[in-house]
């Protein structure tokens, strides 16, 4: 990164980087400043950016009038649960795939990723059906099984690639010093895989927070998780844009911040470690 | 290295993922397939009717437009991402001030869900007599356009390109910090432009990177529906009815399940035709 550059070139690409950067920003920073507008206030020609009176009353129209918390508990409940159901099934696996891998083990990646292909109208008929039949349409655990199987060759792929990174020759190291095979898959392997698994968790997270299509297909009221919630803002043609601005921010806010953390992993696991 | 008892451990410790998959893909898909041949409404039971369902799948005077819809949906995205990601992570790579910040802002719009990030679009921007965009228009003396009447599909093209535009620029951007800086020096003292730079270094360079995201995406994009669901419901006429939501639409609300299923199947052979492109770059990768 030793480049030679003049300021005034660096000062010139800045401008460029930060107006390119705050346009594509720019949908989610109009919708968090209208959820703090009047509904008056959001459709008003010309347009307010920043000087107008600040109020939070979507936020409690929000809160009051749908059970937002709920929606929250739900979406809590089926990506956080679906991620560690994935994990507790793919760890051994993805260990097994890369410390001890055979010949086939190349073909059983490969057809797990083929897996993800399978374009989810293909099984909508039967899975819908199944539901019913299996009293899971509208649960928790349907959604949780559903979310759990559609991300599992990602959490394993991502897995193995942090895995396979783990250096073999250490193992002999520890087994010189006289660390038994107890010792150290405890003392050594644990600690080394524990990052790549914290980002598979939070990149899982993500992706289950804000899968739509079985959400919405699998959900009608019970177990309904915010992307749902949010949809059911499509119906109405009426102008409630702050209250929609509202209630967007506080579906996407948590999976933003986690999301802007896991940047880096975000490569690695959509890529399934073909771009690092 | 691997001893017999290892090897009996390995295939108990991966047994239950790949059980949990191969019934994830062999008992819904079997089914698929079975009522794709089956006459099988909510109103009646099922009954074998050989290929009728293909043959009215295909018999649908509106079919034709749903693949193009597919198609353009796809490649209207593809090119805009691709185009703008590689602009974009070329920007990136510059010196700037603040580079992390601005890396936070351009990525953001990823981790929106879709129904959140259309349903934004639709009514603060694109709205036509409140919207943004409107008001642009009319300071500007354009007169507004309608963007979800006049121009349906290209509306949801750009919001589901402003979704996979963080993916392609962060992808490309990584590939293109791990270009080898002597390279492009010598490239430099040999006289070589930015221009030529770009076309005979950064980009074959970029190419794996550019193939990765336009396959992966592709995936994705031939699966889009939660934008649409939100927008248009695939109107207005069929203008913005994708492959998946015309097979959203048969099953659920004509409770045509052979029908439907008949269109999985072809949504399923669809999708396979790309994943085998995928599939061949990343097992190379796994080699190497």
């Amino acid at each position: 990164m030793a480049r030679a550059v003049s300021t005034r070139r660096k000062l010139a690409f800045t401008a460029l980087a930060w107006i390119v950067a705050l346009v594509v920003f720019f949908p989610i920073l109009w919708a968090f400043l209208t959820s703090f507008k009047t509904e008056g206030t959001a459709i008003a020609a010309p347009p307010k950016f920043l000087f107008f009176e600040w109020t939070l009353e979507n936020y409690r129209t929000v809160l009051e009038r749908s059970n937002y918390f709920r929606f929250l508990g739900n979406s809590i409940i089926t990506a956080v649960g679906s991620t560690l159901l994935g994990l507790v099934v793919a760890i051994p696996a993805a260990w097994a795939m890369a410390f001890s891998p055979t010949r086939r083990t190349k073909d059983v990646l490969m057809w797990m990723l083929s897996t993800k292909m399978l374009p989810a109208v293909g099984v909508l008929v039967p899975i819908t059906m199944l539901f019913r039949m299996m009293g899971l349409t509208d649960t928790h655990l349907g959604l949780v099984l559903v979310l759990t199987l559609i991300n599992l060759p990602i959490i394993v792929w991502m897995l193995f690639t942090y895995f396979k990174e783990i250096p073999v020759d250490i193992l002999e190291a520890a087994r010189m010093d006289g660390a038994s095979l107890r010792q150290e898959v405890i003392y050594v392997l644990t600690p080394m895989a524990i990052p790549g698994i914290a980002s598979t968790l939070l990149l899982n997270i993500i992706l289950a927070w804000n899968e739509s299509f079985w959400t919405i297909v699998l959900t009608t009221t019970q177990a309904t998780p915010l992307p749902a919630f949010i949809a059911a803002y499509s119906s109405p043609e009426g102008l409630f844009w702050a209250k929609l601005s509202a209630a967007s921010m506080m579906a996407i806010a948590p999976i933003l911040i986690m999301g802007w953390f896991s940047q880096k992993q975000l490569v690695r696991g959509l890529t399934f470690g073909a771009v690092k | 290295m691997a001893t017999a008892q290892t090897r009996m451990a390995a295939r108990f410790m991966m047994a239950p993922s790949v059980i949990a998959l191969l019934i994830w893909m062999i008992v819904p898909l079997s089914m698929t397939i079975w009522f794709s041949f089956q006459w099988y409404t909510a109103f009646r039971a099922p009954e074998f009717t050989g290929f009728d369902n293909y043959a009215y799948f295909f018999a649908n005077p509106n079919i034709w437009t749903v693949f193009l819809n597919t198609l353009i949906l796809v490649g209207g995205v593809l090119a805009i991402t691709l185009v703008g990601g590689t602009l974009l992570a070329l920007l990136l790579d510059q010196p700037i001030f603040g580079q992390g910040l601005v890396r936070l802002l351009v990525i953001a719009p990823f981790f929106v869900m879709p129904t959140v990030s259309a349903l934004v679009w639709k009514n603060m921007l694109m709205h036509p007599v409140n919207g943004l965009f409107a008001w642009i228009a009319k300071v500007l003396g354009f007169s507004p356009v309608d963007w979800f009447a006049q121009v349906p599909l290209f509306s949801v093209i750009i919001i589901v390109a402003w979704q996979w535009l963080p993916f392609a620029t962060l992808i490309l951007l990584t590939a293109l910090q791990s270009l080898d800086e002597e390279q492009r020096e010598a490239a430099g003292m040999d006289g070589a432009g930015p221009i030529a730079l770009f076309f005979y270094i950064i980009l074959p360079h970029m190419s794996r990177a550019l193939t990765v995201v336009m396959l992966i995406q592709t995936i994705f994009l031939l699966s889009v529906f939660a934008e649409i669901f939100v927008t248009t419901n695939g109107g207005p006429g069929v203008a913005t009815t994708n492959l998946p939501f015309l097979i959203y639409l048969q099953a659920q609300f004509q409770y045509d399940f052979g029908l439907a299923s008949a269109g999985g199947i072809v949504a399923v052979i669809l999708a396979n035709i790309v994943a085998i492109f995928l599939l061949r770059v990343v097992g190379k990768n796994l080699e190497a």
